[in-house]
């Protein structure tokens, strides 16, 4: 879009030596080239992730299967759920978040450009510390490669005496250093949203994606930081001796449960708040209506920010605390379970009467909705102490957490990828590789996490490496697998929508998808200014108001 | 479709707060977590050291590091103050004095792990007690320290003359932070020294 851009006298020089572009990305502070880097970065850890997923289905595809050895088994189920939250989840939200945030607020960068690059970095060197561990974990003792205690390492299995060497150190440092990173991108994203939007851009002006992730920032603000705290105490504990979590010298390993616990369940919310965001964006846009109870949206986003601070442990109810303890925690799970239930009522109340068009953003975004409230629904069983008591520690949990992860926040992604990735590079993605991702995703998806309810509920515990037969576990367990490698061949086939359509895709214009928020009146992709002229704006859909100036929103304020 | 063409009906002055605040305070509500869950960890402690020595033993309150840490706050929040109105000398010697107080606190921290670990031989391995107790204290210390280095570049800055009135905002970001340490030595000192004897 000509008349959005400035012109630059001898701009761009064609041909640059591919040194310089390298030299350009590296040392970056663009929030959209950052951005662009933590959703590569991420890409690249959910390929490495999914392998390692892969290897633990093999494994368990039949009983008594031999594959891989119990040791290397515990270090892929490590490694992938430190990998999935933390170098996966994590950073391709920020990603987005980064990318978006200022675009719809009209603004031109980040509030701390330099912040934005040192967080960055700081999360990728923590990825690549937990993987040298592959390399260096083996320390001095010759004792284990990498990671082998768990994504919640439990005490005291990360105590020097059953974690030789220095795979646990790895991990220790890597979620540490990424935790830093975490928090200098949610403090770099409050002031954004807080200083830097454009004129009229009222808080009640803000787009829902803006509002869900400023709340987003702000749990991890107090949610990350635990766990940064609790990964000092475990470092004082292995290097200089100390017993935090030393039983033998009167420490706790409950202690750590609850510092792990009080991160690890709000975290959840980190990851699905940005992706309630997406499904705010994209709903009222396919459904070619405002967005139903934006006010209502965002108190109860605010809600659940508070109440998931207090649900911790429920993760804990076979620890042995007492009735009381349970019951709150109980109840304050049922609790967070009320405006969840507000926000998926109106995101069916936006659909409601509207003009659905099935794209495939679309698609990834009813499935979402479909599968969070059944992820929610399972959530609420394991809530019930007793019911808790029967089924924790088995593959019924597993299902559970995964239907939420898989079924709620990487449904949501796809669906922001396939919506936001023609402003990211100016092209569409395929529709028909969408569809083809969509479908082979969703029946994977419900092939393995449907089905894995079972052995749950016939008692399969989880991280067992392998199983007696007899049981009437094999062939759920073979189910499974084979929905492992559909949803691999999945991504496959998304991975090669992404790089394929880069080339090949069809122009996409500023605005393909007809939409209301800002980023879309900036050029596709963004000039690296976004805007050049600091737009103004009158009411929630500005981009409303701009192609209906006979009955714009603003009349309605 | 320029952004130009949206237009502002009511023109209403748009000011928004100041980025450097608004960061300020959220690093210190992200700090205040992690002091939390230290301080949770040592009162979650107490008591239940299988060895000695315990603090009642050998814990001496800092009175006198505690005063200098807590006026010092009063000297940087004035500090501000003449800087905003462009009074330098008076800026500077409180500034000097907000940097000596704090390094006399520091100082008072040193000798108190002296006298603790060559005179009682409590290190951070001894017991309970000496883990959490060092944890604790020692990050609050180094919160000092990061605080103290801060305040010494502002000061060499200000001894060249390089910090003027227009830097009025940035110095109360820094001070922000400098009280942030100060009320955390508050809880500290009443869980350390009070409660937990």
């Amino acid at each position: 879009m000509s008349s959005n851009a400035i012109t630059i006298p001898g701009g761009r020089v064609e041909g640059k030596p591919w040194v310089d572009t390298l030299h350009e990305w590296v040392a970056t502070v663009d929030h959209k080239r950052l951005g662009m880097l933590y959703i590569v970065y991420a890409i690249v850890f959910l390929v490495l992730g999914g392998i390692e997923i892969l290897i633990i289905r093999i494994q368990l595809m039949h009983s008594h299967n031999d594959f891989v050895s119990p040791q290397v088994f515990n270090r892929m189920f490590t490694m992938h759920g430190t990998t999935m939250i933390f170098f996966v989840a994590m950073p391709v939200l920020f990603g987005f978040v980064n990318y978006l945030v200022p675009l719809m607020i009209g603004a031109r960068d980040m509030a701390f450009p330099r912040l934005n690059a040192f967080s960055f970095w700081l999360s990728a060197f923590g990825g690549l510390l937990l993987y040298f561990s592959f390399l260096g974990g083996s320390g001095l003792y010759g004792a284990g490669n990498a990671p082998d205690v768990g994504w919640w390492a439990y005490a005291p299995l990360t105590a020097r005496a059953f974690s030789p060497g220095h795979s646990s150190d790895y991990w220790t440092l890597a979620v540490l250093v990424s935790g830093f990173g975490s928090i200098g991108t949610a403090i770099n994203i409050i002031a954004t949203i807080l200083c830097l939007r454009c004129p009229g851009m009222k808080l009640s002006r803000m787009p829902l994606f803006v509002w869900l992730n400023l709340v987003m920032a702000g749990m991890v603000l107090i949610v990350i930081t635990p766990l940064s705290a609790g990964q000092i105490m475990l470092l004082i504990d292995r290097y200089l001796g100390g017993h935090f979590f030393d039983a033998q010298a009167g420490g706790s390993a409950v202690l750590w449960m609850h510092f792990f616990w009080i991160f690890g369940h709000p975290e959840v919310y980190v990851l699905i708040i940005p992706c309630f965001a997406f499904m705010s964006e994209i709903i009222p846009v396919f459904s070619r209506k405002p967005i139903f109870g934006y006010p209502v949206m965002v108190a109860a986003t605010i809600c659940i920010g508070f109440v998931s601070l207090s649900v911790w442990a429920h993760h804990m109810f076979t620890v042995g605390m007492n009735s009381y303890a349970n019951s709150f925690f109980a109840i304050t799970t049922m609790a967070v379970g009320v405006p969840t239930g507000i926000k998926i009522f109106n995101w069916i109340g936006t659909m409601w009467g509207g003009r659905i068009l099935f794209k495939t953003p679309m698609l990834f975004s009813i499935a979402f909705l479909f599968q969070f409230l059944l992820a929610g629904l399972t959530g609420i069983m394991l809530a019930c102490v007793p019911f808790d008591w029967q089924l924790s520690l088995s593959y019924f949990v597993v299902a559970h957490f995964h239907y939420v992860i898989v079924g709620g926040i990487l449904f949501a992604l796809f669906g922001a990828f396939y919506y936001w990735y023609p402003k990211m590079t100016g092209r569409m993605l395929s529709e028909r590789l969408g569809k083809w991702h969509f479908w082979l995703f969703l029946i994977g998806f419900h092939l393995t996490f449907d089905v894995m309810h079972i052995p749950g509920l016939l008692g399969m515990p989880r991280r067992i490496y392998t199983y007696e037969p007899g049981r009437g576990w094999d062939t759920l367990n073979l189910i499974v697998t084979i929905g492992a490698f559909i949803q691999a061949v999945a991504i496959l086939v998304f991975v090669w929508n992404l790089v394929i359509s880069y080339f090949k895709g069809a122009e996409a214009g500023n605005d393909p998808w007809d939409a209301w928020t800002l980023e879309w009146s900036a050029s596709s992709p963004p000039l690296p200014y976004n805007f050049a002229k600091v737009p103004v704006v009158a009411s929630r859909r500005p981009l409303w108001d701009l192609k209906h100036p006979e009955d714009p929103d603003s009349q309605y304020e | 479709m320029t952004a130009a063409a949206i237009t502002l009906p009511e023109q209403q002055p748009w000011t928004l707060p100041y980025r450097g605040k608004v960061a300020m305070a959220c690093l210190i509500i992200a700090e205040s977590a992690i002091f939390t869950i230290f301080v949770v960890a040592y009162l979650f402690y107490v008591g239940k050291s299988l060895t000695g020595p315990t603090p009642r033993e050998v814990l001496e309150t800092p009175i006198f590091f505690t005063i200098c840490l807590l006026s010092s706050s009063l000297t940087i929040h004035f500090a501000g103050k003449f800087l905003e109105k462009g009074k330098r000398i008076a800026f500077l010697s409180l500034w000097s004095l907000t940097i000596l107080l704090g390094g006399a606190f520091l100082f008072g921290t040193g000798q108190e792990w002296h006298r603790l670990i060559y005179e009682r031989g409590l290190t951070i391995s001894t017991n309970l007690f000496g883990t959490t107790y060092y944890s604790l204290v020692g990050l609050h210390a180094f919160h000092v320290t990061v605080g103290l280095i801060m305040l010494l570049i502002v000061a060499i800055f200000a001894f060249a003359g390089r910090v003027g009135t227009e830097h009025t905002r940035r110095v109360e970001v820094l001070s922000m932070y400098w009280h942030f340490v100060d009320a955390v030595w508050v809880v500290v000192f009443t869980v350390v020294y009070v409660l937990g004897r």
